[in-house]
């Protein structure tokens, strides 16, 4: 069983939620990265999303470009992400990563070798924004050998039969994107995000986490009423951006209110 | 000729040209990309669709644009006679309009109110501005905030025509990003918006969609060589920047073995100073902007800052369909530096009283080159995709002077 899958199933045993933080490596520095990680591990996240910065993130708002370009300004590429979860798992066995990014980088440094140097390193689970499942056929195999999970974004406008196909390739969860737009985007309609999220769950078993539009605790608890994991980027890297000097101990602190909020005892009010 | 046009199909359903092409994009973007495919599918074979697409050029943007011979500059070369194909002559003056339109027509027909579009030179944002003014759509055009500051005169032009032209500040603030723009536009307002890409490039199926817009361009000259030379060319050359005009012009061509195709990007500083925007010249495969062709980019993957002259070819990938015609050798690729293209540009202006865009000045010096090379009774034609009135000031300045 893959580790991100054994996070699941460890949480729905005890009833609770998976809280799954993105942070864009490299911003303000590699050795900060490293500081909001365990942060985050401390504050309660289960699953940790790295993004490799990319000079053209056509999927990221303004927040997650700005976190990209001063990555990108140290000179922070692919090798070096993968280092940074080499540190990390030095002193962390446990925690699932997921590394989040695009194409490009991966091709440049050819897929075999990626993938061969990803499981080395000790990542768990990829998300490649733009390997939509007719590119990634061959990949995901490859992937999938080397014991890692491919994870796949839905969107709104994904049809019943866009659902299907990602459900026969995706391992680990599936990215629920809960609006039309770019990472950072406006407010999420909660309503639209259960629909959508029933006919997903009719379709797969694959636990579904859902992000883009995740601020605060209320809100991902809402989410989480209904989804597997609540998946926060944008709202993270503005600590980081404000005060770059105490960025880990900034996203720790927003984390563990989230983490609170999440983990509430239901009440009977709605 | 429709059977010899028949055995070139590409690109495959997905969008692919043998390695290049597909579809590379977020799963945000993937329904918007399919509507967009099955719209273009059913209205690219209505009658009704041709038959306006057809009066607009004719009506509209002027077509069919003239071949002419440069017969004091071929003199002076002492070679082959080189002819243009006057895509400068079209309203707004390049060849940019044939594409806007017919996706402006697609985008009515889909029920979209608003459109949007990335430009470099400007050139697409004055041309998708044209076309929206004329159908009452809203437009959006995104432009870097270098970019705006070199191409004042066709900002200006786009307010005019009631555009909103908006500044892209990321990344190297040039074309590249204001193409990421408008496809994190798109993606969030993907229900009443229609992106109308200026290139062949992007996600399937806007490179074939585009070059069969564009297609317009070599379909004419298939008519006019024979009746202007009595056959066709030896060789066709258009400048290459995403490589709409020399899709346009190579696509028809593309059955006919005997005609040599060359396709000229912009070589900058110079190939081996690193700045220039020579992709195919001294790119490497990867993956930009929804699709697989040759980038440029650094060992980590990261697409590098492109320099040319001529804001129009400052464009760090190319349309897939010509990363095939290269790997398959039916069109070749050169490059000529900012300074080859601004001779050429003189010469032309000169010699035959015609001022030509900086972008296919690219063009003219590759051809002026090649003519020399060649025997009196060789024919080259040069795509001339635009108009130097733009580049007015870009030049000025080359020559120490203010307009
Ligand atoms: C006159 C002219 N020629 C060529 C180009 C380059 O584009 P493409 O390679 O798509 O023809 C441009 C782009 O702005 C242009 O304005």
């Amino acid at each position: 069983m893959s580790r991100i899958t054994a996070v699941f199933e460890r949480l729905r045993a005890a009833e609770r939620k998976a809280l799954i933080p993105y942070v864009t490596a490299g911003d303000p520095d590699l050795g900060t990265s490293l500081d909001i990680l365990r942060a985050m591990v401390a504050a309660g996240a289960d699953i940790l999303e790295i993004g490799v910065p990319f000079s053209d993130p056509m999927a990221d708002g303004p927040v997650i470009q700005r976190a990209g370009e001063r990555a990108l300004k140290n000179g922070v590429g692919l090798a070096d992400v993968l280092s940074l979860v080499e540190r990390f798992r030095q002193t962390d066995p446990d925690t699932a990563i997921v590394l989040m990014g695009y194409a490009n980088p991966i091709e440049a440094m050819g897929r075999d070798r990626f993938i061969a140097a990803a499981a080395r390193a000790g990542v768990d689970g990829l998300i490649v924004v733009d390997y939509p499942p007719e590119e990634s056929v061959d990949f995901a195999a490859a992937v999938r050998a080397a014991g890692l999970d491919l994870i796949f974004l839905l969107a709104p406008t994904s049809t019943r039969a866009r659902i299907e196909q990602v459900a026969g390739l995706a391992s680990g969860y599936i990215y629920y994107v809960s609006l039309a737009g770019v990472t950072g985007a406006g407010h999420l309609d909660l309503d639209d995000v259960l629909h959508h999220l029933e006919v997903i769950r009719e379709l797969t078993d694959i636990p579904v986490g859902v992000g883009f539009g995740i601020r605060d605790g209320a809100t991902a608890r809402s989410i989480c009423t209904i989804a597997d994991a609540a998946i926060i980027g944008s709202r993270i890297i503005q600590e980081v951006e404000a005060d770059p000097v105490h960025a880990a101990a900034r996203v720790g602190h927003f984390l563990s209110e989230v983490r609170a909020a999440m983990d509430q005892p239901a009440t009977n009010a709605a | 000729m429709n059977d010899r046009l028949a055995q070139y199909d590409l690109p495959d359903a997905r969008g692919h040209f043998g390695p290049y092409g597909g579809i590379f994009v977020a799963e945000t973007l993937v329904h918007a990309l399919d509507e967009l495919a099955q719209a273009y599918e059913r209205y690219r074979k209505d009658p009704a669709f041709i038959a306006e697409l057809n009066d607009e050029f004719a009506h509209f943007v002027g077509r069919p644009s003239p071949i002419y011979h440069a017969r004091r500059w071929s003199d002076v070369l002492g070679g082959a006679q080189i002819y243009f194909k006057r895509e400068d002559l079209n309203h707004t003056g390049a060849h940019k309009i044939n594409n806007t339109i017919g996706q402006a027509m697609l985008a009515r027909r889909m029920g979209k109110r608003r459109v949007i579009a990335e430009t470099g030179a400007g050139q697409h944002g004055v041309a998708t501005a044209t076309i929206a003014a004329r159908y009452g759509m809203e437009c959006v055009v995104y432009m870097g905030s270098e970019d705006i500051k070199r191409q004042a005169s066709n900002v200006y032009r786009m307010k005019l025509l009631g555009a909103t032209v908006s500044s892209v500040e990321s990344g190297s603030r040039t074309l590249k990003d204001a193409l990421n723009e408008a496809m994190r536009d798109w993606a969030t307002n993907v229900a009443d918006t229609f992106y109308i890409i200026g290139t062949v490039a992007g996600p399937h199926p806007y490179p074939m969609m585009v070059r069969d817009f564009q297609a317009i361009i070599g379909q004419e000259c298939i008519e006019q060589m024979p009746q202007m030379t009595g056959r066709q060319p030896d060789y066709v050359v258009a400048c290459v920047g995403g490589g709409s005009n020399a899709m346009g012009i190579f696509h028809p061509y593309i059955p006919f073995p005997e005609v040599h195709l060359v396709g000229v990007e912009a070589a900058g500083d110079g190939i081996e100073t690193g700045r220039h925007s020579a992709s195919l010249t001294a790119g490497t495969p990867g993956v930009l902007h929804g699709n697989r062709t040759y980038l440029l980019q650094n060992s980590d993957g990261q697409i590098i800052d492109t320099h040319s002259i001529s804001a129009g070819l400052d464009y760090p990938g190319v349309g897939p369909e010509h990363a095939w015609l290269k790997d398959s050798g039916r069109a070749s690729y050169e490059s000529a530096t900012d300074s080859e293209a601004l001779e050429a540009f003189h010469t032309c202006c000169r010699l035959e009283g015609i001022i030509p865009a900086l972008e296919s000045s690219h063009a003219l010096a590759y051809a002026a080159r090649l003519a020399r090379e060649l025997p009196r009774d060789k024919v080259i034609l040069v795509n001339l995709s635009g108009r130097g009135d733009k580049d007015m000031p870009t030049v000025a300045e080359r020559s120490g002077m203010v307009v």
